[in-house]
This record gives structure tokens, sequence and C-alpha cells, in this order.
């Protein structure tokens, strides 16, 4: 089996008496989506901020290609090539489609304090961003302002700006959220395409989704991770029925 | 000019003007225009007063950079004004006086050349910013108003209780220091000089916004959040704004005690802090020459307001109070059309 | 120096923390609960000191001064609340900082319209006049020590109302959740004016007291909302606690170094220069004091956030 991109190791974080993470191990393989899901509250956007590096964690390790993150932020480790997207789409809402992209090509590149020469017309970033969104599928977007594009775009252009940054692994916080069936239907084809660049931690409602695209799914209960195995595996689990899908079944 | 202008500009390929950048080319004319005019026409007074506009809009410009491209709401940058009036006055000083300002390690006497005094005003400015800012931005939304205004303050009060230099008193310049081939006391002569300054420093800015580092600035104003996303710390950025932003406005504030050839402690007062917020929005947050548009309206209200009544400013508090509440986009947003962002 | 001036200037900066105790009260909990930054509060300060100089002028009693003072800046932030700031609550801060700002101006304008630039002069009640002798043989003013007083029951009283009234449950409810609040079926707008008439009346009450110890005059309100501010950033904002403690904090240092720094700076300095050096530093230890808090806790003592 191929070393993992990314790996973590008993990670744990608590709120005061709440235990949002408690001693979460999983790992993210080349090539696979791995998708985590568990019921709300359950820690996942905890978990997915600590492995950000927006939050740090009391104790574990994250590990990106074999070197531990401890001590690098947030910032430094986009520049690693963890590309996440958030929960609610975060976008710079007065740039254009093609700003925006340019500005995380230029955050890949580790260039900011240049002040000189006009950034919209550095060829490098321009192909870059060019590029990246026409695998997207946001080509002929490129100079809308952010804030009128549709919702689905808007997803598409955090997926954009997630390849921009040359990415070693996505960590997606629900792209599928607020989509409709068809919308979500596409950026599954989208994603299914992605993991090829880069593996995907992919944090999602949408259980259509995550059995049909997922490779490996985690459980979280609790800031437990209850069970990790194949979509089979999972929806054949019998304390996953019994926590988590039993409230539908 | 918006964010979508700054940077979108350079896609196109020239040409035309854009509604907004013939209100900008109106404004630069009418500034000079305004002056010559009055020069030819002998008034020397109103030459002092577009001088006073094109410095006080230089001043505006440098709170510009941090707030309408960095979205910063600084209430303090009197402190810089003041730092570089001060610059120029002690420099001044000890030249005038033939008191040396220090013998160690090198004899210095002080200096009465305006790009020396310049540089200094800029590097202490720099400085300042340097340390408030860094100070200054480990918060975010109102904690940094009121830091920002506090450092201010700590300024203000330290210049009227150190006495070597006039404290409350402030300090004269006898005679307005000089620049290299111009006759600086002619009014018209400054004036000049003065513009030259302004069009360099509005030239700078739009040079900055356009950049890399203006991208992720102007970013860091929208979203801080995405541009860490992105790896970029908005910190630093910031903090660089900051600083330039600090070099620019006590550039301005030598410009202005060369003006007035007297510096006292009222340069560095809360109000001049306001003030320059004020010409901000009465020229429209954000837009590159909203500096001296704002500059501009409010030293026109205040000539021919404070003819009608010594209570002007009672006056120009509603008009401020309208503005803000229901006129958002300010003068050039008024002109040019187009949203404002912020 | 003398133990007798060492705590003389220690109660003097105890009155002076109370006082901006009142001051800061009511900017954190606009703040805290409104989301607002004020600039006007010291307008608000003026208003009541000039409210108590004409009532007191015309009827010869402090006390209906007093009283005045409070009802006239009440009066005052009910009618700015919901005439200019109920529109300001969904602004953002610049919008605030710039329609406030142009309230001053209309304030101080204004004032200066109606009573001229020269400053007024309370009399100290008749009751309160002359000085105490405190225990161990301190002369003290005994108006000072009155509203030493005033400032600890008024401090007292306005922990019992948030903590224990219902005023104070909606007050700290609108804190934490402003829709939660709508749903319990409080009217928030009139709970809005009524905090910010509640501030007001702290800050006229504070402008009252203050002026009859120095002098009623236009903008002298400005000065004590900059050091408001500066408290606010030391207890962090929204925390009347952190307000108290601030307050207190920045009284002393200010009183204290204003004595004691001169004569440190005289123990290796020749005593003009130590007095200038020693005058420059006090004037700056408070902005130092917010500077060291800043650098420890960015969000301030008691601040949730920063």
């Amino acid at each position: 089996m191929a070393d993992p991109i990314l790996d973590i190791r008993g990670l744990s974080k608590s709120f005061g008496a709440l235990k949002a993470t408690d001693d979460v191990s999983l790992d993210l393989r080349p090539g696979e989506i791995h998708a985590l899901i568990g019921p709300n509250g359950a820690g996942k956007s905890t978990l997915i901020k600590q492995i950000s590096g927006e939050i740090a964690p009391d104790a574990g390790e994250v590990v990106l290609r074999g070197r531990s993150l401890a001590g690098i932020d947030a910032a430094g480790r986009a520049r690693m090539g963890m590309a996440r997207s958030f929960q609610v789409s975060s976008v710079a809402p007065e740039f254009t489609v093609l700003q925006n992209v340019v500005l995380a090509a230029q955050g890949a590149s580790g260039a900011t304090f240049r002040f000189f020469r006009p950034v919209m017309r550095d060829a490098g970033l321009l192909q870059t961003a060019r590029d990246c969104i026409a695998q997207a599928g946001l080509s002929g977007r490129e100079a809308v302002p952010a804030a009128e594009l549709a919702h689905g775009e808007r997803r598409k252009l955090e997926i954009a700006m997630a390849l921009a940054l040359k990415p070693a692994l996505f960590l997606l916080d629900e792209p599928m959220a607020g989509m409709g069936t068809e919308g979500a239907t596409a950026l599954g084809d989208l994603l299914d395409a992605l993991r090829h660049r880069a593996p995907i931690l992919l944090v999602e409602h949408d259980m259509d989704a995550v059995f049909r695209l997922s490779d490996r799914v985690s459980v979280l209960v609790y800031g437990r991770v209850i069970a990790t195995g194949t979509p089979d595996e999972i929806r054949t689990d019998r304390e996953v029925q019994r926590v988590y899908l039993g409230e539908e079944a | 000019m918006s964010a979508a202008e700054v940077t979108a500009v350079p896609e196109g390929r020239g040409g035309r003007m854009n509604r907004a950048q013939i209100v900008n080319a109106a404004l630069a004319l009418g500034l000079l225009g305004f002056g010559l005019v009055a020069w030819a026409m002998g008034e020397t007074f109103l030459v002092t007063l577009a001088t006073k506009v094109a410095i006080l809009a230089i001043a505006g410009a440098g709170l510009n950079l941090v707030l309408g491209f960095g979205g910063l709401v600084s209430f303090g940058h009197a402190a810089y004004f003041g730092l570089g009036g001060y610059s120029a006055g002690i420099l001044a000083h000890h030249a005038l006086n033939y008191t040396p300002m220090f013998e160690w390690p090198f004899l210095f006497e002080g200096t009465t050349s305006m790009p020396v005094i310049w540089i200094t005003a800029m590097v202490i400015g720099a400085l300042a910013a340097a340390l408030i800012g860094a100070l200054s931005l480990r918060t975010t939304g109102v904690y940094f108003i009121m830091i920002t205004l506090a450092f201010g303050q700590m300024i203000f009060y330290f210049a009227i209780s150190w006495p070597a230099y006039g404290g409350e008193d402030g300090l004269p310049i006898y005679v307005r220091n000089g620049f290299p081939g111009l006759n600086t006391l002619d009014p018209v002569q400054f004036f000049g000089l003065t513009c030259a300054v302004l069009f360099a420093v509005l030239g700078l800015i739009a040079m900055l916004a356009h950049s890399r580092f203006g991208l992720a600035l102007q970013a860091a104003r929208q979203n801080r959040q995405r541009l860490m996303a992105v790896g970029i710390r908005p910190g630093g950025v910031l903090l660089v704004a900051f600083v330039i932003s600090g070099a620019i406005t006590a550039l301005a504030g030598a410009l202005y005690a060369d003006l007035n050839r007297f510096v006292s402690p009222s340069m560095l007062s809360w109000h001049l802090s306001g003030e320059l917020l004020v010409f901000l929005i009465l020229g429209g947050t954000g837009r590159l020459f909203a500096p001296l548009a704002g500059a501009g309206l409010y030293i026109t209200l205040e000539h021919l307001l404070g003819g009608v009544s010594d209570h002007w400013q009672f006056f120009f508090g509603l008009l401020l109070l309208g503005v803000v509440l229901f006129a958002r986009g300010g003068v050039i947003g008024f002109l040019a059309g187009g949203k404002r962002h912020g | 120096m003398s133990m007798i001036l060492l705590i003389e200037q220690l109660l003097n900066g105890l009155q002076s923390g109370l006082m901006l105790f009142l001051m800061a009260a009511g900017l954190t909990l606009v703040f805290g609960v409104m989301g607002l930054i004020n600039l006007a509060h010291g307008s608000l300060y003026m208003v009541g000191a000039f409210a108590c100089a004409g009532v007191a002028a015309a009827t010869g009693s402090f006390w209906l001064g007093l009283a005045a003072s409070i009802a006239a800046a009440a009066a005052a932030g009910a009618i700015v609340e919901v005439a200019v700031i109920r529109r300001l609550y969904r602004r953002d801060h610049l919008d605030q900082v710039l329609a406030t700002f142009a309230l001053i101006l209309i304030f101080s304008e204004g004032t200066r319209w109606l009573y001229g630039s020269f400053p007024l002069y309370l009399n100290v009640p008749e009751a309160l006049s002359g000085s105490v002798t405190l225990p161990g043989g301190i002369r003290y003013s005994l108006f000072r020590l009155a509203i030493i007083g005033a400032g600890l029951a008024v401090a007292v009283g306005l922990f019992l109302l948030i903590g224990k009234t219902r005023i104070g449950v909606q007050v700290r409810a609108g804190e934490a959740d402003r829709e939660m609040i709508a749903a319990l079926g409080v009217d928030i707008r009139r709970l809005y004016t009524l905090v910010f008439a509640l501030g007001a009346a702290l800050a006229g009450m504070a402008g009252a007291l203050v002026g009859t110890i120095q002098s009623v005059q236009v903008g002298m309100g400005e000065p004590v909302l900059i050091l408001a501010f500066v408290v606010i950033v030391i207890g962090g904002i929204g925390s009347i606690k952190g307000a108290l403690i601030g307050a207190l904090l920045v009284g002393l240092t200010d009183t204290m170094g204003r004595v004691l720094l001169p004569s440190v700076f005289e123990l290796f300095m020749e005593t003009s220069a130590a007095t200038s050096v020693g005058a420059a530093l006090a004037s700056m230890a408070i902005y130092i004091l917010m500077a060291l808090v800043l650098i420890v806790k960015p969000g301030g003592l008691f601040g949730a956030r920063a």
C-alpha cells in the first residue's frame, strides 16, 4: 500500500468539559476520497480546523507526506498544498472569479511582497488561474464578481482556488451543502475527477454522494471515530447502524 | 477607485477612460487650475488654501491605503502627521538656531533642506507605524479603532508635556525650508511642489493597489480567513501597508509644518485623525482620489460656512451625519456612479 | 515624599478611577449589547456637566443641578438613540465612528453657541465643602470623598442591576443572542434605548461631579472619552467587571505616575530634567500599561474576544 499523504495520529481537543475531538486517528491515501460523516455536533468541523491549522490540538499530530505539521499555521499548511474549502463558501466577494483564483495562485507561489508589477498582467499567474477555472467548470465566468455568482458557482470557485494551490490534498467541508440534486451530481462528478490530482478528505451530509464517491468512510460520533471502512462495510456495520444510521432506519 | 476597478483596469487594453477616471482627472486638473488661476489673479491666500488641500489629501491618501484598501479603521493617523510635522520643525529649529541636534557619533546640526526632512519624516513615521501597527494589529474591529486612537493620544500628550521643543506652545519654523532649484517662499512654487508630491503619492498607491501586494491587501479587507487559506498571512500584509501609510502621512505632516511655518501638538490631536477619516468618507471610501475630493470639499466648506457663521462645525456635523446615514458613496460615488465597498 | 501625600494621591487615583468607571460602564454596555462604538459618549458627559452648572446657577442648589445632569444626559441619550444611533446598529464600525464623530461636532459647537467658550465653575455644596481628617491624620477633601462613595455606590448598584434584575437578564441575553431575546418577546428597540439612556445618565453624572472639581467647558468630554477607551481595551469590551478593574488601574496609574515618576528620576538626574522627563513619561504611563495588557492578553483582562 502506498504511503498515506495525510496521517492523523491521536488528535484530541477539548473545550472545557466537552471533548470535541477524542483520540482521532485516520489517514488519506493517494487517489482516494475519504469521507468523514457523523451527526451534527460530532466534531467534524473542529477536526477539519485542527488539520488545516486554524486551531491547535491539545494532543496528537497531523503529518503531511511524512512531515509533522506541529507549529505550522494555516497559511503555512496552505502553502504546503493543503487546499481547503469552507462549510460556508469563503471567497473575496468583491473580486472577480479571475482575481480570486489569481490570489490563490499568488499564495501558492509564496511571493506576495512584490509592489511594482501589476498582478493582473502576470502571465504565469493568469495562465495557472485560467487553467484552474476551466478545470472547475467556470470558464466564461472569469470577469464576474464573486458576490454575483450563484451558490453552486461559488462552490466551484472554491474548488478552482484549491486547484491553484497545487494541492497535495483537498479538505472539503460540506461542498454539497445547499445545492440542488442536479448541482450536487455535477459537483460529485467534478470531485470524482479531482481525486486523481490529489486525494480528498470530504466532510459531507449528503449520504448518496458519500456512498457513491468514497473509497473509504470514517464515522465520527461525539469526537470519536467509531468505524472506518469501505462504504459497504460502513453500511453493514452494527454500531454505525445503531448510533448513526439508526435514526433513519 | 473601487476594488474591482483597481484590479480590473490592467486587464483592459487602455484607450477610453471610464467615468471614474474622468472624475479623477477632473479633480486633479481642478486643484491645479484653482491654484494657478488664484495665483494669476494675485490671490495668494487662495493659493495657500489650495496648497493646504493638496497636503491634507496626501495625508488622507496615506490613511486610504490602510482604510480604503486594507479595511483598517485607523483612528490615530494624526500621530504620523504630527511626527512628520515635528521632524520638519525640530530639524529646522536646530539648523536655524545653530544648536547642534547631536554631536555623537557625528556632529549633526539639523537641516533646512526639504528632501532630507522628508526622508527623515517618512522614516520616523514608518517606525512609529511599525511599532503601533504591530501592537494594534493583534486585535481587530472596534478594539483596533480604540487602540489606534489611544496610541495617537499618547504621542499627543507626550508632545504637550515634553518641554524641549515648545511643549504646548508649539515650535515655529522662522523661514520655510528649501528645495533645490525652487524658491519655496513663493506660494505658487510651493503649491506646485506640493501637487507634484500629491500626484506622485497617488501614483504610488495606484501602483501598490495593482500589485501582488495590493491584491493580497484588498483580499485582507474582504476575507482574512480566505487569505490565510491560500497561504498568505494577513498580519504581515496589513503591517506593511500600515508602515507605508504612516510614512506617507508623515510626509504630509512635514509639508504642513512648512506651509504654516509652525508645528504644534494640534497636528497630533485626535480631531485631526477624525478629519482624515471624514475626508475619505466625503470623497468616497476606497477610491484612489477620495482624499483629494474629500479634503477639497472640507476646506471649501470650512471657508464658505466659516464665512457665514462662527459655528460652522455645527452645520458641518449635520452635513457629515447626513452623508454617513444617507449618501454612503461620497462625492466620487455620486459623480462616477458604481458601488463602493467596505 | 511623605506617606500622607502618597495616601492622598492614592485617594485621588481612586476617585478619578471611579469617575472613569461611570464613563466606561456606559460605553462597554452599549458596545456589548448593541455592538456600537459611540464616540459621542463624551458629549453626554459634557451635557451632564452643563445641565448641572445651569440648574445649580439658576436655583442655587447643587443637588437639583446633579439631578438635572442625570436627567438631561439620559434624555439627550434617549433622543440621540432614537434619532441617529438606531440607524447605525447594522452599519460597519467606520460608519459608526464617523456618525458619532459628527454628533460630537454638533454637540460641542451647539454648546459653544449657547454658553460661549469660557469655562463655568460649580460650587461644592455647603454640606460637602471643606475637608475631613481621616484616620492617620490625613486631611482630605470631603467632596472628593463623597465622590468616591458615590462612585462605589453606583458600581454596586450597576452590578446588582445587571446581575439580579429582569432588565439585567435581558441585557445579558442581548449580548449573547439578539434573535433569541427578540423571540422571548422583549421589545428590543425599547431595551436598546433604555441601555443607551442608562449609559448616558452615568456619563452625565460623572460629568457633573468631575465638573464640580475642575471646570465645565466645551470639549471636556473628549479626553475622558479616550481614557474610557483605554479602560475598555484593558478591561475587555463588554465586561462591566473589566471596566471597573480597568478604570481603577488607569486612574491609579495616571495619578501615581504623575506624582512618583518625577521623584524616581530625581534619584539619578538633576531636578529640572527629572521633572520634565518624569512628566513626559507619566503622560504616557497609561498607554504603556495598555500596550503591556495587549501584548499579554489581546482581548483585554476580562474580554471574551479580541
